[in-house]
């Protein structure tokens, strides 16, 4: 046999077994994907509540509370990245890093310094390849969230919001994570966690609350919720991205991966025919010369 | 008559939203019962039972609820619990 039909038969061989790997993981990240984006639903009306209380706290201004102050020229934040522990997923990972790049690049402008936290293996991975610091990193599971994590991310960034930025605190807490827009399109977003936004709306004017027990200790329980959720809320949005990104990239690559094997079927072809007329020729060619001795 | 616009919230799930003529929860400081046009107030839940009037009749409707908050703000309640299942 001709070793050029040997070659194109193993290619042949390792596409369509790899086609079989794309399939298998496109129908995964479909069937996951659904499920991920009702966690993430069902996560919203709380994350919002809680939103929406902890706005209208952070604009009453006489209350003495971390969450309430407002730094004027922040000098240090903490920057969340969430990525993919996977790759697989096109350009899920590296376009959600490229945001978080732009957003550095900014606060070091401003002279802010940042502090990153790094969710998802391929974000640390990013960091570790040049050898660049960050403060800490959480790996495992990010196409299935798991609340304890988020629980612990939260507990991490809280922790360094209360701390006093002469000891090395952060003033600021940025979250860049993908948005899930649809089914064919996840966008990175940057979102800032603290201090609030407060929107300067003259129609909407926030009540002054009265507090049970007592301000300080309403806020103190309101402040790792919001961030909890908030992380939480984000991670399972970026989980649904995720899968949604998986499962597009796993499409294409079986297609292509059809067309491989279409285009090296007709070349494995080509050369069987051109072996098998090589070999007539070459019979004929004997007979005659046997002929005509 | 005015109505409480009541919206009930878990960690993962909405758990009930409607009218409601009066809640009752537990704080963290005591049962503490909101009727229409209550002062607006933030507080802390204890673990306990939320108790629910509903505007359209029937009886009252009554949740577990462990840890978090309620908000009252203009007849608006928000009831955000890390855990709440109702039993009613």
């Amino acid at each position: 046999m001709g070793a050029q039909i040997r070659v194109y038969r193993d290619k042949i061989r390792s596409t369509s077994s790899m086609k079989k790997i794309f399939k298998a993981m496109e129908l995964i990240a479909t069937a996951r994907v659904g499920k991920a984006r009702s966690r993430a639903q069902a996560s919203t009306p709380y994350a919002e509540a809680i939103t929406r209380a902890v706005a209208a706290v952070a604009a009453q201004n006489d209350i003495d509370h971390v969450l309430t102050e407002k730094v004027a020229e922040p000098k240090r934040a903490a920057v969340l990245v969430m990525a993919s522990d996977r790759g697989l997923a096109g350009a899920y990972s590296t376009n959600v890093i490229k945001k978080s790049e732009s957003l550095l690049a900014t606060l070091r402008e401003q002279g802010v310094e940042a502090r990153p936290y790094l969710y998802g293996r391929k974000a640390q991975a990013f960091y570790d390849f040049r050898s660049r610091e960050y403060d800490q990193v959480w790996t495992g599971n990010t196409d299935n969230p798991d609340v304890t994590v988020g629980r612990e991310i939260g507990k991490a960034l809280v922790d360094r919001f209360v701390q006093p930025t002469e000891e090395g605190g952060v003033d600021e807490i940025y979250l860049v994570y993908t948005e899930f827009q649809s089914m064919v399109t996840q966008e990175p977003v940057v979102k800032r966690l603290l201090p609030l936004a407060v929107v300067e709306d003259e129609t909407t004017v926030h009540p002054l609350y009265e507090f049970e027990p007592s301000p300080e200790e309403v806020l103190d329980e309101l402040l790792p919720k919001y961030i909890e959720s908030r992380i939480f809320s984000a991670m399972l949005e970026a989980s649904a991205s995720e899968l949604a990104a998986r499962q597009k990239a796993m499409k294409s690559a079986g297609d292509n991966a059809n067309d491989l094997i279409l285009k090296y079927t007709l070349l494995r072809n080509n050369a069987r025919q051109a072996e098998i007329t090589q070999e007539l020729s070459e019979l004929i060619a004997g007979a005659d010369a046997l002929a005509s001795s | 008559m005015a109505a409480l616009d009541v919206q009930v919230v878990a960690a993962d799930h909405a758990v009930w939203s409607g009218e409601a003529k009066s809640l009752t929860g537990r704080t963290v400081e005591g049962d503490m019962g909101i009727l229409p046009g209550h002062t607006p107030v933030l507080a802390l839940l204890a673990e306990g039972e939320l108790t629910i009037e509903p505007v359209d009749g029937g009886g009252p409707i009554k949740a577990h609820v462990k840890g978090g908050f309620f908000s009252v703000d203009d007849d608006k309640v928000t009831v955000v619990a890390d855990e709440a299942d109702i039993r009613s």
